[in-house]
């Protein structure tokens, strides 16, 4: 078996450069590649497209590259959470694009699967559509949307084997699945590494083939954005 | 007297139907989830990747990795599944979901919502609305009947940038339950104690009132 493992992040991110586009899964903080986050502040690589679905919290994910001005244009569909990316994008500094959630999963999708457009009734009739080729089928009208072309793509996943097999847990898979088809360099980051062999092939979410790096994650902060729960009666 | 946020879920919850897969909406939307009809079977779709969402968890039992669109920590019901956001998003647009619920800042007599953006104050973004509110078959909008200024948000046409075009046929309001039909607002209930000359005064948009107007029913 192909052995994809890399020891950290250090090497994981070999390869990146100012002014790359990356992918980096994850809804809200859940299912976030925080060690990889982490490494892109600490290489202080700037000027960088980020595909994302969120934009992270003003400390934590994707928001610390906001802070240090390392991201030129974000790439998701709500960003609700953030203050200063609210700041940066209303005063211009950054240029933003938000896009449907279900196209920005599918737009990650194509770009693995060897798709180069799409059509999609998401976004039809309103800003989204604007400037882009429609088309009617069936009585309906659709936007013609683009696959992406990401230099990395950053993933995190609950489990994985040393030839790049994927298991992921609740709703952190979320766009992880596709992002790691999407990315010319997948790295992938987990909560525990096991030898190939270990995970059960029947039970695997991303299978090998599309990941290039993958290491073994530490210090995950898992943080939770609107803790919400039920009294103990 | 107008309607709680509490009581407009509730009045939406009657029109959930046995063996629907239903997404909630952040805001009202969600509260819908506390008043299932007894005698039907419904399933919650969160488009961050789950059917089959229950209640928040017992306290000292939250999960970073179980959360709902909201981001909030919720569980998952037995026989519930977890799935990516592409085949999240083919649910939703192919259709295999009953049900859309959600929240709005105006809604048009042609059946338009804009729900995402003010241009120049507020940028958050659409979410997923964009894709449900194109492919969904039955979309019931959850809001107040005017906003904190008293303006109207039941309009002729809607001054935001739009989340969809011609989708909207249901509303329901702290004021009525209405129609979207025909280029016009149809009433169809309003609320207890709520004349039908105050929701016309407070409906900017082309509303039609047939023959008499019945109390909603709790």
């Amino acid at each position: 078996m192909i052995n994809k493992v890399v020891n950290n992040a250090q090497d994981a991110l070999l390869g990146v450069e100012n002014g790359m586009t990356f992918m980096l899964g994850g809804f809200g903080l859940c299912g976030i590649p925080e060690n990889c986050i982490s490494e892109l502040v600490r290489l202080g690589v700037s000027n960088l497209t980020c595909i994302s679905n969120n934009a992270g919290v003003d400390d934590f994910g994707l928001g610390l590259l906001l802070k240090k001005h390392q991201i030129k244009k974000m790439i998701s569909s709500y960003v609700g959470e953030n203050e200063e990316f609210e700041r940066q994008m209303l005063s211009g500094e950054m240029d933003v694009e938000l896009i449907p959630q279900g196209t920005l999963a599918e737009r990650c999708r194509a770009t693995g699967a060897g798709i180069p457009a799409f059509f999609t009734p998401a976004g039809y009739g309103t800003e989204v559509a604007e400037g882009k080729e429609t088309r009617e089928f069936n009585g309906k009208m659709y936007v013609l949307e683009h696959a992406f072309n990401p230099e990395f793509a950053f993933v995190k996943a609950w489990k994985g084997d040393t030839a790049g097999n994927l298991i992921f847990k609740g709703t952190a898979r979320n766009f992880n699945p596709m992002m790691a088809m999407a990315g010319k360099i997948t790295v992938a980051e987990v909560e525990e590494l096991v030898e190939a062999g270990e995970l059960d092939p029947n039970q695997i979410h991303t299978p090998g083939i599309f990941v290039q790096r993958i290491f073994q994650g530490k210090d995950y902060e898992k943080r939770i954005e609107q803790r919400t729960v039920t009294p103990k009666s | 007297m107008a309607l709680s946020k509490q009581e407009i879920a509730q009045r939406i919850a009657q029109e959930l139907q046995d063996k629907w897969y239903v997404n909630l909406g952040i805001g009202i939307p969600t509260l819908v989830a506390n008043y299932i009809p007894k005698n039907i079977d419904v399933v919650f779709q969160s488009e961050n990747g789950m059917l089959g969402m229950g209640p928040f968890p017992i306290e000292g039992e939250e999960d970073a990795d179980l959360i709902n669109a909201g981001k909030q920590t919720v569980t998952i019901l037995k026989g519930g599944s977890l799935f990516d956001s592409a085949m999240s998003f083919a649910m939703i647009r192919g259709q295999h979901v009953q049900l859309t619920v959600l929240g709005a800042m105006e809604v048009s007599q042609n059946g338009d919502i804009a729900n995402w953006k003010i241009p120049g104050k507020m940028v958050k973004g659409m979410g997923g609305a964009m894709d449900l509110v194109a492919s969904a078959e039955n979309i019931i909008v959850a809001m107040m009947h005017t906003d904190k200024s008293g303006a109207s948000k039941l309009l002729k046409r809607c001054s935001l940038p739009l989340t969809g075009v011609n989708c909207v046929k249901k509303v329901v309001t702290n004021l009525a339950y209405l129609e979207i039909k025909n280029n016009a607002f149809y009433l169809i209930e309003r609320a207890p104690g709520v004349s039908v000359e105050e929701i016309i005064a407070a409906t900017e948009g082309t509303l039609i009132v047939e023959g008499e107007i019945p109390e909603m029913k709790f």
